[in-house]
């Protein structure tokens, strides 16, 4: 079987629920192991590299967890495979940059991905949907304890699993949730969330890890720190931080809705509208207008609306996964008349928003100050900076 | 996480800066992000880095008092002090012992403590009940043998021979046999 026969369709994964899926897209746990008394990848010979592969590639194919499961080696893989598996967010830039003795292995449904020799020997994910991460955890643990049976792994009693960068020692373990914050964003609260979230230990990135653009209002928030602290208090932690950052955007949206209204429809309005009309859009700009689509969802402003849809689109907008369905290499500039395409054949029928809904509701209320038609000017010169047309 | 600077306070000032591709963090505590003046724009984080992490002021005292730590090598790997320092990784394991003069300074740096409390592989801890186990068994049975209770010693040497024998007799406490 090939890596495309053995990948579930991406909007068989999009339909998957979560808890709080609303706004916290995905839950992930992944733990750094690697074997003792011989080399890192890092540090390792290719001779050496491959010797660890033929020890861990068995034990791990034939974990519980793993039955029916695929697994393949980096070196068979073409660089669109590669590229695809990392916007799937199933292997790391990082180990899609290696070649001789790197490999990863997955679960049937996906949710679990192991590579070998990655920055160490072994790193092991669990990704599920919504804000799931002690479920996360608890699957990764299980695998964790199988492993560990059948493999001589690094430990000390002092410093925990030992890795080959010193940030993951102690529980090599770095706890993370996928959370989608428009409402945060347009309300201009991030960097204070952002600096919150880092007083208690906890990292802000972007979609795709450390290093990245927080695309498409998507940030990542993990815990920074690996030693000195139980599993348990890392993930409980996180947990509590993300639940309070999802009532903080809850109430940011029901906020801006209130104070202005006009402003969240003109975004919704704008993006479906380009979505719904380009012909050519760059994945940046994809992303941003997609995550306005997404909260005109969530808002309710598309009731006629699959709402997989958009998290399908957000990943199929994707270069490489562009390039898979054509079939070819694109050019960045074929990719983003192609994306358009997509986009629009995608998006077809789509009912225009109904947002009047909302906003004659709000006139029902009895405190209409609805005279601010005075003011439509400056938020038009405001709304400009948003747009690039 | 404590002050990189002064390795004292609380760090609440956390800096992130793109430096030659690469991304460079320091966290640092109020007053000596004042002082190093991280309020002035443009301020390169590089200056404060280069007397930091794997090179901080402590290790590299020690460098220029004890030669020998210059030449240190990792066996197994063949990892050098100065690749540690260079490239912020460890090469095997092994390297965890040979540079535990410079990791416990910056563990304690990027960390909330430098012991591990968390999850340890199940024979571990099963070696650290038996250990434990045993130094209960030899305090009672010195006990026994101060108070001449010599049949209670004599059941007590057996049932520590047993348990010694049970033990896997290599595994050091450190990990590393």
């Amino acid at each position: 079987m090939n890596l495309h026969e053995f990948l579930t369709p991406i909007q068989d994964i999009c339909r998957r629920p979560g808890p709080f899926d609303r706004i916290v897209l995905t839950s992930r746990v992944r733990l750094a192991r690697n074997l003792k008394d011989t080399p890192f990848p890092g540090r390792a010979t290719k001779q050496q590299r491959d010797e660890h592969l033929q020890i861990i590639k068995p034990v791990v194919e034939s974990l519980t967890s793993m039955k029916k499961g695929f697994s393949q080696e980096l070196n068979d893989l073409a660089d669109l495979d590669r590229q695809l598996l990392v916007e799937r967010h199933l292997i790391s830039r990082e180990l899609a940059k290696k070649k001789q003795g790197a490999a990863f292995v997955l679960s049937k449904d996906e949710t679990c991905s192991i590579m070998i020799n990655e920055e160490d020997h072994l790193r092991m994910q669990v990704i599920l949907p919504g804000l799931q991460v002690k479920e996360a955890w608890k699957a990764v643990d299980k695998i964790d304890t199988q492993l560990e049976n059948k493999l001589p792994i690094a430990f000390s009693g002092r410093y925990g699993f030992l890795t080959a960068c010193p940030t993951n020692t102690g529980t090599g373990m770095r706890v993370s949730a996928m959370l989608h914050l428009p409402g945060l964003v347009i309300a201009e609260h991030m960097q204070q969330t952002i600096t919150a979230v880092n007083k208690l230990g906890l990292a802000v990135r972007g979609l795709y890890g450390e290093g990245t653009e927080a695309l498409g209002n998507v940030f990542q928030i993990s815990n920074q720190m690996t030693l000195g602290e139980t599993e348990f208090d890392i993930i409980e932690r996180l947990n509590k931080v993300v639940v309070q950052i999802i009532e903080n955007e809850e109430n940011a949206r029901a906020k801006l809705l209130e104070s202005n209204p006009e402003m969240v429809f003109n975004n919704i309005g704008r993006a479906y509208g380009i979505l719904t009309n380009a012909h050519v859009i760059s994945s940046k700009e994809a992303k941003n207008l997609l995550s306005l689509l997404r909260l005109g969802l969530d808002l309710g402003y598309f009731p006629e609306m699959d709402p997989e849809v958009v998290d399908e689109l957000f990943i199929v907008t994707e270069p490489a996964h562009i390039q898979h369905r054509e079939c070819k290499k694109m050019s960045p500039e074929e990719r983003d008349i192609m994306r358009a395409t997509q986009l629009r054949e995608r998006l077809e029928g789509m009912q225009r928003p109904s947002m009047q809904v909302i906003a004659a509701k709000n006139d029902d209320r009895p405190d209409t100050g609805e005279s601010d038609s005075s003011e439509d000017t400056q938020t038009d010169a405001e709304d400009g900076s948003g747009q690039e047309t | 996480m404590i002050c990189n600077v002064c390795q004292n306070n609380e760090a609440t000032v956390h800096l992130t800066q793109m430096l030659e591709g690469e991304i460079k963090k320091i966290d640092m505590c109020e007053s000596c992000a004042q002082k190093q003046g991280v309020d002035e724009p443009g301020m390169p984080l590089i200056d404060l880095l280069v007397g930091l992490g794997p090179s901080s002021s402590e290790t590299s005292e020690e460098d220029e008092t004890t030669p020998s730590t210059k030449r240190l090598v990792c066996q197994v790997c063949g990892n050098s002090l100065a690749d540690f320092k260079k490239t912020g990784r460890l090469g095997c394991s092994h390297c965890y012992e040979v540079f535990a003069n410079q990791m416990d300074p910056m563990l304690r740096s990027m960390h909330k403590g430098i012991k591990h409390t968390g999850k340890a592989p199940k024979h571990f801890k099963d070696d650290r009940a038996t250990r434990d186990q045993l130094e209960k068994l030899e305090k009672k049975l010195q006990k026994a043998i101060t108070e001449e209770r010599y049949e209670d010693a004599a059941v007590l040497r057996d049932s520590i021979k047993q348990l010694s024998e049970q033990a896997t007799p290599a595994d050091e406490p450190s990990a590393h046999p």
